[in-house]
């Protein structure tokens, strides 16, 4: 008897379980739907032919399919060429971000000295201020140094560090134990070997996120290229489609969005291949920032 | 100090000597210039001419300006709480124990991926008025009703919401941040607020939301300190020119023109430190706000 009741008490829990999770699931696909929308309307259009991009209601597979769009796109622009300068500032700041970043960060988080925290507050104090505060004299300086039009002002400044790098590095190299650097500067390691041979090859998951971030942020970077490059031969792909669709007067959306997928892509490639560091990595920059 | 002491104030120093040198070059020196020309008329081009407050006068006197400040004002306004609730919303639905949350996880996170050039490109094109797919769907919905689905980025009551709406879709960002939030709320406390009979509200409100405050709270300075800064999005949006009728001129992009368009480079640098100034005011207010509000476990 008991056991009965306990049992028709566990299929009614069971069932109801059920009917929540079957709601949940019903908000999480329309959730899905509306985000997922655009991407896929974005990819619908770029293989439709012009005269289909205007139809209503709309067709989402489009008759014939037409992947000359994609050529027609890397043809209107240089996009090879936009894509190579892109791909040449997001490496060598992002090489230049992660060294500096790790050197500064060991310098707090490794080694005592005196002042170090009041130096420390002064790291963390320089990410409140926004960019514009520092925009125009930035300019003025390296058109001094004749770098206006080149590479070098969305670059060489990585190499240096940045306060928020800096601050997620250190928070992982402190959870290194102590013991490893001690036993190795017993060894006679200096400073230098400790930090080359014993603290970075431990720290390759942060490493990974501040790279993957960097190399993310300058790939999507507008305002940067907007201010420093000139010549057009220079422009980067987020300057490159800007320029495009204002030649084109907002018309051939097809090939828009072909132009737009191209450079869309290879960052959600990067993403599914790297997906556990980048979850981590937003976690990371997320709740200890 | 002794020996080590020495050896060690030494070797941090030098570790941290490339950023030392790179603060002052790229930060410091920028900052002190950036005070001094916004007393000046200063166009790089020429050598910067004192004028004393002038620029400040100016700025209070210019009707752009302000109409640049309401609207960076109204968007952050907007998109701050809709992005806050949204993001956590979304992270709690996720941390159900549904099946599939890697994969829904995934799906609302690739927006937020998606480069700004190409989702205002691609948003321009689906809020177009007459061709536009967001309308196609919004008609018949608003039909009944006697309404139309508004030329989004052509009016000056919805061009400001629509660049919400595309901002928006980024959301997903956040709420990766959130969910991992919740993942570690201790199991613990759910199960004994479930032994006192608590309902479902009563935990979200006296367990969950107290304990990913601290989340919510540097989630919440971080994107204020962003949306008080929007530009790319409009921007590009807009072909830099922020209409219809200004109404999506926003703070950053009234900044950049006087700069680089109109080479007003003091005007820019003394609206720079109002944005600071504006900037500091608000996260402060943030923190009165949250203060004993912002629990952080183990202090």
């Amino acid at each position: 008897m008991l056991e009965r009741d306990t049992q028709t008490e566990r299929n009614r829990r069971f069932a109801r379980g059920n009917r929540r999770s079957l709601l949940i699931h019903a908000v999480l696909l329309v959730g899905s739907f509306v985000f997922l929308f655009p991407l896929a309307w974005m990819i619908s259009t770029s293989l439709k032919p012009i005269e289909q991009t205007m139809i209503m209601p709309p067709k989402w597979i489009p008759e014939p399919v037409r992947f000359l769009n994609y050529l027609n796109a890397v043809n209107y622009i240089p996009f090879f060429l936009y894509a190579r300068n892109t791909l040449t500032i997001c490496i060598l700041s992002t090489a230049g971000m992660v060294l500096g970043s790790s050197l500064a960060a060991y310098g707090f988080a490794r080694i005592d000295w005196r002042g170090r925290n009041i130096v420390f507050v002064i790291v963390l104090a320089t990410m409140m201020i926004p960019f514009p505060v520092t925009m125009v004299p930035l300019y003025g300086i390296f058109r001094w140094l004749h770098w206006i039009g080149t590479f070098r002002p969305l670059w060489v400044p990585a190499w240096f560090g940045n306060a928020f790098n800096i601050f997620l590095l250190r928070q992982f190299f402190m959870t290194i134990p102590k013991e490893l650097s001690d036993s190795a500067r017993i060894d006679g390691c200096s400073e230098w070997a400790i930090f080359r041979r014993v603290v970075l090859p431990l720290s390759r998951p942060a490493l990974a996120v501040v790279a993957l971030f960097h190399f993310m942020y300058h790939w999507n970077d507008f305002m940067g290229p907007l201010i420093y490059l000139i010549d057009q031969k220079t422009f980067t792909l987020s300057l490159g489609l800007q320029f495009y669709q204002s030649q084109h007067g907002g018309t051939e959306w097809n090939m828009l969005m072909a132009a737009s997928t191209l450079v869309v892509l290879p960052i959600i490639a990067l993403f599914f291949l790297t997906q556990k560091t980048f979850i981590q990595g937003i976690t990371m920059t997320g709740l200890k920032g | 100090m002794t020996r080590g002491e020495r050896r060690n104030l030494r070797n941090g120093l030098l570790f941290i000597a490339p950023w030392v040198i790179g603060l002052s070059a790229f930060v410091a020196c920028p900052i002190a210039a950036s005070i001094w020309y916004g007393l000046c008329d200063y166009s790089v081009l020429k050598p910067a001419v004192y004028v004393g407050a002038d620029n400040y006068v100016e700025l209070a006197q210019d009707p752009v300006f302000w109409q640049s400040l309401r609207n960076t004002l109204y968007f952050a306004a907007l998109y701050l709480p809709l992005s806050t609730i949204l993001a956590i919303a979304l992270a709690l639905l996720l941390n159900t124990g549904v099946r599939g949350m890697a994969v829904y996880r995934t799906v609302f996170f690739l927006p937020s991926l998606t480069p700004m050039i190409a989702l205002a490109i691609l948003w321009m094109w689906m809020l177009n008025g007459e061709y536009g797919v967001v309308n196609h769907f919004l008609n018949p919905l608003l039909a009944p009703l006697g309404l139309k689905a508004p030329d989004w980025l052509q009016t000056t009551t919805w061009a400001k919401p629509a660049i919400v709406l595309m901002s928006l879709w980024g959301v997903g960002h956040a709420m990766v941040i959130y969910l991992a939030a919740l993942q570690d709320v201790p199991r613990q406390l759910y199960e004994a607020a479930d032994i006192d009979g608590a309902s479902w509200f009563a935990k979200l409100r006296h367990v969950t939301v107290p304990l990913i405050s601290p989340v919510i709270f540097f989630n919440v300075v971080m994107g204020l300190i962003g949306a008080l800064q929007v530009f790319a999005l409009p921007y590009v949006v807009t072909g830099g020119m922020g209409g219809p009728a200004r109404s999506t001129t926003f703070y950053a992009m009234y900044l950049y023109n006087n700069a680089f368009k109109y080479l007003r480079m003091g005007y820019a640098c003394a609206m720079a430190w109002i944005l600071f100034l504006i900037v500091l005011g608000l996260t402060l207010a943030v923190m009165r706000i949250s203060r004993g509000r912002v629990y952080y476990a183990g202090t």
